[in-house]
């Protein structure tokens, strides 16, 4: 699609509803300052560390292949350590491959809801990651969106792409500052798997009670390519949707979603992740746990959609509630479309159990200590497909923002 | 170390367990026979505590500490354990996770303590690493429990139906860490440690030594005796027949009411 067409469709779609969840009003939101830029992740103020790190993002940069920062609308740092890897503001990268724009919009469409049509036409930046044709960059990229300004609407447009038989492992956090009372996070994504190759996207939500979030993110892979997503939410946020979709295109194309929300405060939720099985051979797989406590509503979906030979996807969604004022819908979907398909979910919704908690306490644990290890043990999903000290690290991101919660 | 004194259990608004009276000395190992139902299990979960089990009369002194109203985790403290025998499965806790909860450690990983421990029950670090009970065979569940009580190492320790379920290899594993667990291959005098063994079908009495046999029938003690005794009785003739002979001749109140 041209680009003056883009802007027609998205202009069309300026008032459109999301199929999924509350409608919110954007206009209100402002691009804020420009910031200025880091010479380094240890510059950025004092007071935003602690919120980098509970993002998930190493300002030492140490083990990473890459860092990208950016600031409410303006991106305050874009360093590349590693050769094969591309890293830089997706502004920069449109101003540098005139070829992109046969990624924009082939993911995600433009026209989706007044969301997308928002991010193509008052979009503010966003990430571009490449790996090139066979690099395999092992070390981690650290991205990170941060507000840091009160009626921020950070509008930004993401394009990740691992050409043929390249290896790209991305932390991704979304973070916000404290002294934010109200924000807006509207963030496109678009990934691209190539034949053989692999993303693995681990993503933090670092929110806070007055953010409002719309993701938009897809993703095509391509024979034999492979994307793992794993998502950690811990931290309350006002209003949350979304529904990632893998589009496992090429033959043997893999996706690997797996979600681990801790809602609670008044949080409001409605998070799922899809998986179009159209290559032969294709697969996916679906993980979800799901704490829900206080107030906190949650609808956790899942999708497969099995259209190719031999397509293979499982499900596996886990509620607990820990409190009778909060509320989890859980909604697995399968459709199949032909014979040769093995599609599957378990989905169930529990409370702690009291015989689990009693034979806890018969090993000597108190009542409580026996709960939060049962909550532990519960959100512990082992993460799969991260290389060792990327599975290690991630691991101790997810314990750490579990400390603060429990 | 244990007395239980005229104990009355209800278990949901229904008594299972009638004026039970047992004491059981530090260094003694006591077993109690039973058939399905007569209160065995209800027995050992009361002693542990649980919730639901609730003590309407008498009184549990452990180690002289009248334990009657404590907590699980206030029993354990005081040096009770439990092996289970249907324990429930929890996800994303590990067997590993457990032996370092057992053993009072805030550790997370699995070291080699752990490993070395579990190598004697031939216990592999994969197998450390499942989720515990989950998916277990009934000799694996056994295995696991006893695991667990060796990093517990309690001083007074209850098994329920150790053999149910083990073939008769595992029985003879299990049965030489039982037996090590509580003082049995020490000189009588040096035993500390003190057990309740529950059992339906015997057969881990050819392994582990106990002092006391008791046969439970519809929540009490029935009758009581020598171990071999009281085994060979039960194998023979049955739990009801066993009480008989252990009575005859006395004129007791519960063999009037029967």
């Amino acid at each position: 699609m041209a680009r003056k067409e883009i802007i027609e469709h998205a202009g069309r779609a300026k008032t459109k509803r999301a199929a999924l969840g509350e409608d919110i009003a954007i206009e209100g939101y402002i691009a804020g300052e420009e910031h200025e830029p880091l010479n380094s992740l240890d510059n950025f103020p004092e007071e935003y560390q602690q919120d980098l790190l509970d993002a998930g993002i190493e300002p030492s940069e140490k083990d990473r292949s890459g860092s990208f920062l950016q600031q409410d609308c303006s991106v305050v740092y874009s360093k590349v350590k590693y050769p094969g890897l591309e890293l830089m503001s997706t502004t920069d990268a449109f101003k540098k491959h005139s070829w992109l724009n046969d990624y924009l919009w082939n993911a995600v469409p433009v026209d989706m809801d007044k969301y997308t049509a928002e991010v193509e036409l008052e979009q503010t930046h966003g990430y571009f990651i490449r790996s090139e044709a066979g690099k395999k960059v092992t070390m981690p990229v650290q991205s990170c969106l941060f507000i840091t300004s009160d009626k921020i609407g950070q509008k930004v447009h993401n394009i990740v792409i691992a050409e043929e038989y390249s290896e790209l492992h991305i932390i991704t956090g979304c973070s916000v500052s404290h002294a934010v009372n109200s924000a807006l996070h509207l963030g496109v994504s678009e990934f691209y798997v190539k034949k053989g190759a692999k993303i693995t996207f681990t993503m933090i939500h670092n929110w806070s009670q007055g953010m409002e979030v719309r993701p938009r993110s897809a993703v095509v892979i391509e024979d034999d390519g492979t994307f793992i997503s794993n998502y950690i939410l811990m931290t309350p946020v006002k209003s949350l949707q979304m529904y990632p979709t893998a589009y496992c295109v090429g033959r043997n194309a893999r996706a690997t979603f797996q979600t681990v929300i801790y809602a609670h405060g008044d949080t409001k939720v409605d998070s799922g992740s899809r998986a179009v099985l159209q290559g032969e051979g294709s697969r996916s797989e679906i993980i979800s746990r799901v704490i829900a406590t206080d107030n906190a509503k949650v609808i956790a979906r899942s999708d497969v959609i099995g259209e190719g030979a031999k397509a293979k996807g499982h499900i596996e969604c886990r509620g607990l509630m820990l409190s009778d004022t909060a509320e989890v819908d859980s909604i697995p979907e399968l459709k199949a479309t032909r014979r040769d398909l093995d599609l599957s979910h378990e989905a169930a919704v529990g409370k702690v159990a009291e015989e689990e908690i009693q034979y806890l306490m018969a090993r000597g644990l108190s009542e409580e200590e026996a709960t939060s290890v049962i909550i532990r043990g519960f959100l512990n999903v082992d993460i799969t497909g991260l290389p060792d000290a990327l599975a290690r690290e991630t691991k101790k991101m997810f314990d750490m923002s579990l400390e603060k919660v429990m | 170390m244990l007395e239980i004194r005229d104990l009355t259990v209800e278990v949901e608004g229904k008594e299972i367990i009638r004026d039970l009276t047992l004491n059981i000395e530090r260094g003694e190992v006591h077993v109690l026979f039973g058939p399905n139902g007569c209160g065995k299990t209800t027995l050992l979960m009361a002693l542990l505590g649980l919730p639901n089990y609730k003590v309407k009369k008498g009184s549990v002194t452990f180690k002289g500490v009248n334990v009657t109203y404590l907590t699980t985790d206030e029993r354990v403290k005081l040096g009770m354990g439990m092996s289970f025998q249907h324990p429930p499965g929890i996800r994303g806790v590990k067997l590993g996770d457990m032996v370092n909860i057992a053993q009072g450690r805030k550790e997370e990983t699995i070291d080699e303590d752990v490993i070395a421990l579990a190598k004697r029950l031939n216990i592999s670090i994969e197998f450390l690493n499942r989720d515990v009970n989950l998916g277990f065979s009934g000799g694996e569940v056994k295995r696991s429990e006893i695991l667990q009580l060796l990093a517990q190492a309690p001083d007074f320790i209850m098994f329920d139906e150790p053999d149910s379920g083990v073939d008769i290899e595992n029985i003879e594993l299990i049965g030489g860490i039982m037996s090590e667990l509580l003082d049995r291959n020490k000189m009588p005098s040096k035993r500390e440690k003190a057990g309740l063994i529950i059992t339906h079908s015997g057969f881990i009495m050819r392994h582990v030594k106990a002092d006391r046999a008791h046969v439970m029938l519809e929540g009490r003690i029935a009758c009581s005796g020598m171990p071999d005794e009281i085994t060979k009785n039960v194998m023979e003739n049955g739990f009801e027949r066993c009480v008989e002979l252990c009575l005859r001749g006395e004129d007791t109140e519960w063999r009037e009411k029967r």
